[in-house]
């Protein structure tokens, strides 16, 4: 549904009336899409109070909606062309965002040309994905490769087995890595540069949970998390956003950390992991100013709970409850995130930068 | 024709006791993981490489196609050809000059070299006796025969031959002929001691500085060699009784290669496969010798490698102060040692048809990131775990560095090759 002409209370009322057939009708796993203008562009007080009602409203349709279908909210900003938005509204149509429900996003003007979908959006691209030898982002890694890019595999050395083994299944490279050492930054670039080429992309997924009450967590469980969780990848990116770093990151380039809806939203037991995860929404969408005149965009993905490895042996009754918390009524699959990541790294999703995107399946924490 | 032949990378498994963490894997499946952890790191998965050569010094007859085999379990493009070699402990090193080999003479733009061996899955035979019994039931014309036949073994034909690692010629192992080299040039058990100790803390200081990090990949859980022991001292190492040279012996568990499993594998291509590839070459291979002493003759078994040595420095004009670092494989601290005293004897060199002694290595630019004592030594993975392991060390110190590596090998033969930093 095209929004952006409501400005007033009464246009509410078009909403209303668009929306009841199409929730009535929809098909499982339909998709409801609302575009609408942000508030804040100085439309007005009232206009910026329709903005925010339309996310009340899309919400609510996640959380009506059954059997798979989703509802979601593009803000656009004046001068967005239809080129802009194209990658964002191919996203939400189609499978690639099924974990995505209720959420609203901003697409800003970028001039991107009008054109059809690529089927392999990434083609020929380097794509740094840290954290690679399992979980989820072995399931970025792939997915990434399947849409073309040529990935640079990073986990610490004691994961070199399983790296290897994803490193080879997609034709990429390993690349035995603690990302916390001092050096890390300069050893992917060097990596990099040895292949000759620069970096299209880095995803900062890996990641550790040292979990205890605040009240038991020492200097030690507090100080781990933040620095792999955060500072790691502040002092990587600083390497490679160095105009003068041999493979560092390309102009246009992006960047893609991962959140956590626990760090979003506060998580009993998670005080050192919820300020590593909130602390990654806060940098990109700090960074992401600071760096649009390079054409770099800086976004994260929040993921909320996801069936990996790690999830497995959270025991039964308690991930069937976390399971259930959320619109779509279960958990998410590694491939969700990674989708939802490939869409950031897409050429054409310039116009998305600065923003955090929950990949929770609207869970009923973390908003 | 002739092409730079160099050295682009290397992997191994971590190595670990026979016996160990890896007696439920095959040679197969080690040479395997080697080659898979070298094809992630160089980014060569689905390509077609010019040729893999890997051998094992302890072999079962169901691996007659190792190395092939090995190849099309692995991420290699199925149309990389493959083929077995064999040289002993020097293996590792002669399949990384049968294909650096074929580079330089523009057969080959790039190929890899290997070898695996598992002291945990050698090869059993049943006994003589037995074999000619079970033979014999079998060309039995009638049941009764056969059960006559069959009716003749005895319990200890049962016993299964273990795999020795004996001389045939001397019947003695390697260790019983090492103790009589190390007697006769006098090598002291401290002295061995010591060098065992320098291997162990070597190894540790490489490991913990991160030097392995794009060197190995780990393997069913082992992330470190698992025979290294960062703490281990003189005074530990003086404790123990000698195995080897009877009563009097200096020769120790501890100062003795153990018995051990893992895979080892390096790339090597011309300059231009490695730009191609996006590759960094790490040195160049300039030279190898092959030499061989009369051990059923007295001479000793495993000092082969010094005719090698003197030959090859004399072919390159260079002396011992040319090269930076040395490579010397430690079958026994006291091989390390009687080879050193070797190079510095006038007459034994001239004995070997060289023009004198080959002259006094610099002990800081031995093994400077451990060698066998420490890392364990699979028989034919040893040389492709040093080939790598130097041409890293002599890129790290940057172009015109020189290394030299010298491998005992059994049947009294040595091989010796020297690489260039580029
Ligand atoms: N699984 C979930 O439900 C969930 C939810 C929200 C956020 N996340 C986040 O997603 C990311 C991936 O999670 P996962 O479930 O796949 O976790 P995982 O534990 O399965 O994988 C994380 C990977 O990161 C690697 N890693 C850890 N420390 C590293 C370091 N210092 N250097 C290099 N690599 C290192 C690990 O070796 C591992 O392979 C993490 O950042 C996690 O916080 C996961």
């Amino acid at each position: 549904m095209d929004a952006t002409r409501l400005s007033t209370i009464p246009d509410l009322e078009q909403v209303r009336a668009a929306l009841r057939p199409a929730v009535r009708g929809i098909e499982p796993s339909g998709r409801i899409v609302v575009v609408a203008r942000p508030g804040g562009v100085g439309a007005g007080w009232e206009a910026d109070a329709v903005a925010r009602a339309l996310d009340g409203v899309v919400r609510t349709v996640g959380k009506e909606l059954r059997g798979g279908a989703t509802a979601n909210l593009v803000y656009v900003e004046p001068g967005v062309t239809p080129g802009d938005l194209a990658s964002t509204l191919g996203f939400l149509l189609e499978g690639r965002s099924a974990f995505i429900d209720g959420q609203s996003w901003r697409v800003a003007p970028a001039q991107v040309a009008a054109a059809p979908l690529a089927a392999a959006p990434h083609d020929g691209r380097i794509v740094v994905v840290t954290g690679a030898a399992r979980g989820i982002g072995a399931a970025i890694a792939r997915t990434l490769a399947r849409d073309g890019a040529s990935i640079v595999a990073v986990d610490i050395p004691a994961a070199g087995e399983a790296l290897a083994d994803v490193a080879n299944e997609i034709g990429g490279t390993a690349l035995q890595l603690d990302i916390t050492a001092d050096d890390a930054g300069a050893r992917i670039a060097a990596h990099v540069a040895a292949r000759g080429e620069s970096i299209h992309g880095i995803v900062h997924n890996a990641g550790i949970t040292r979990d205890k009450m605040l009240v038991n967590t020492d200097a030690e469980r507090w100080a781990s998390v933040l620095e792999v969780n955060l500072r790691a990848q502040m002092r990587i990116n600083a390497v490679l956003l160095d105009p003068t770093t041999e493979g560092g990151l390309a102009d246009g380039g992006r960047i893609v950390g991962v959140a956590s809806t626990s760090g979003l939203a506060g998580n009993k037991g998670q005080s050192n992991y919820a300020a590593s995860k909130a602390g990654v929404a806060g940098l990109v969408i700090a960074m992401a100013p600071d760096l649009a005149a390079r054409a770099i965009t800086v976004n994260a993905v929040a993921p909320g709970f996801i069936e990996t490895d790690m999830t497995a042996r959270i025991p039964f009754v308690q991930r069937e409850v976390f399971r259930r918390s959320n619109s779509l009524n279960q958990g998410g699959s590694p491939v969700d995130v990674a989708e939802t990541i490939g869409y950031l790294l897409d050429p054409s999703s310039q116009g998305v930068t600065g923003q955090v995107i929950r990949v929770c399946g609207q869970n009923l924490v973390g908003a | 024709m002739h092409h730079n032949v160099v050295v682009v990378g290397g992997n191994r498994i971590p190595f670990a006791k026979a016996g160990g963490p890896y007696t439920q894997a095959s040679a197969h499946d080690m040479l395997t993981a080697a080659l898979d952890g070298l094809i992630a790191r160089t980014g060569l998965s689905g390509t077609r490489v010019g040729e893999v050569a890997a051998g094992a010094v302890l072999k079962h007859p169901n691996d007659f196609n190792l190395t092939r085999e090995a190849v099309l379990s692995s991420a290699l493009a199925p149309e990389t050809p493959a083929c077995d070699l064999q040289q002993a402990c020097a293996t590792g090193l002669e399949t990384t000059m049968y294909i650096a080999n074929k580079i330089a003479l523009g057969q080959l733009d790039s190929g890899i070299a290997g070898g695996v061996d598992s002291a945990s899955d050698a090869p059993i035979t049943v006994s003589d006796p037995l074999r000619r019994i079970l033979l014999r039931a079998n060309a039995a014309r009638d049941l009764k025969g056969r059960v006559a036949a069959l009716s003749r073994i005895r319990p200890a034909h049962l016993a299964p031959d273990a795999p020795r690692v004996v001389e045939p010629r001397t019947g003695l192992s390697m260790g019983e002929h090492q103790a009589r080299t190390t007697a006769r040039w006098e090598i002291a058990r401290e002295d061995q001691d010591r060098l065992a100790v320098a291997s162990h803390h070597a190894l540790a200081a490489a490991w913990e500085r991160g030097f392995f990090d794009d060197l190995v990949t780990p393997y069913r859980g082992v992330t470190r060699d698992a025979i290294l022991r960062p703490d281990t001292s003189l005074e530990r190492l003086a404790t123990l009784k000698p195995v080897f040279g009877g009563p009097e012996g200096t020769m120790t568990a501890g100062n003795s290669t153990a018995l051990s499993d893992g895979a080892a594998a390096v790339l090597l291509g011309t300059e231009e496969w490695a730009r191609e590839h996006h590759l960094t070459p790490w040195a160049r291979v300039v030279d190898a010798q092959v030499a061989a002493v009369d051990h059923p003759g007295g001479a000793d078994l495993l000092l082969a490698p010094v005719g090698a040595t003197g030959r090859l420095l004399a072919r390159q004009g260079l002396t011992l102060d040319d090269i930076d670092l040395l490579e010397i494989h430690e079958a026994f601290a006291a091989t390390v040692l009687a080879t050193l005293k070797a190079w510095e004897d006038e007459d034994y060199c001239r004995g070997l048809g060289l023009d004198g002694a080959i002259g006094r290595a610099d002990r800081s630019r031995i093994n400077v990131a451990g060698s066998s004592l420490a890392a364990g030594h699979p028989f034919a993975a040893t040389g492709a775990r040093i080939v790598p392991t130097l041409a890293k060390l002599l890129h790290e110190r940057g172009p015109g560095t020189r290394g030299l590596i010298s491998v005992c090998a059994a049947g009294g033969q040595g091989v010796v090759a020297l690489l260039e930093a580029v």
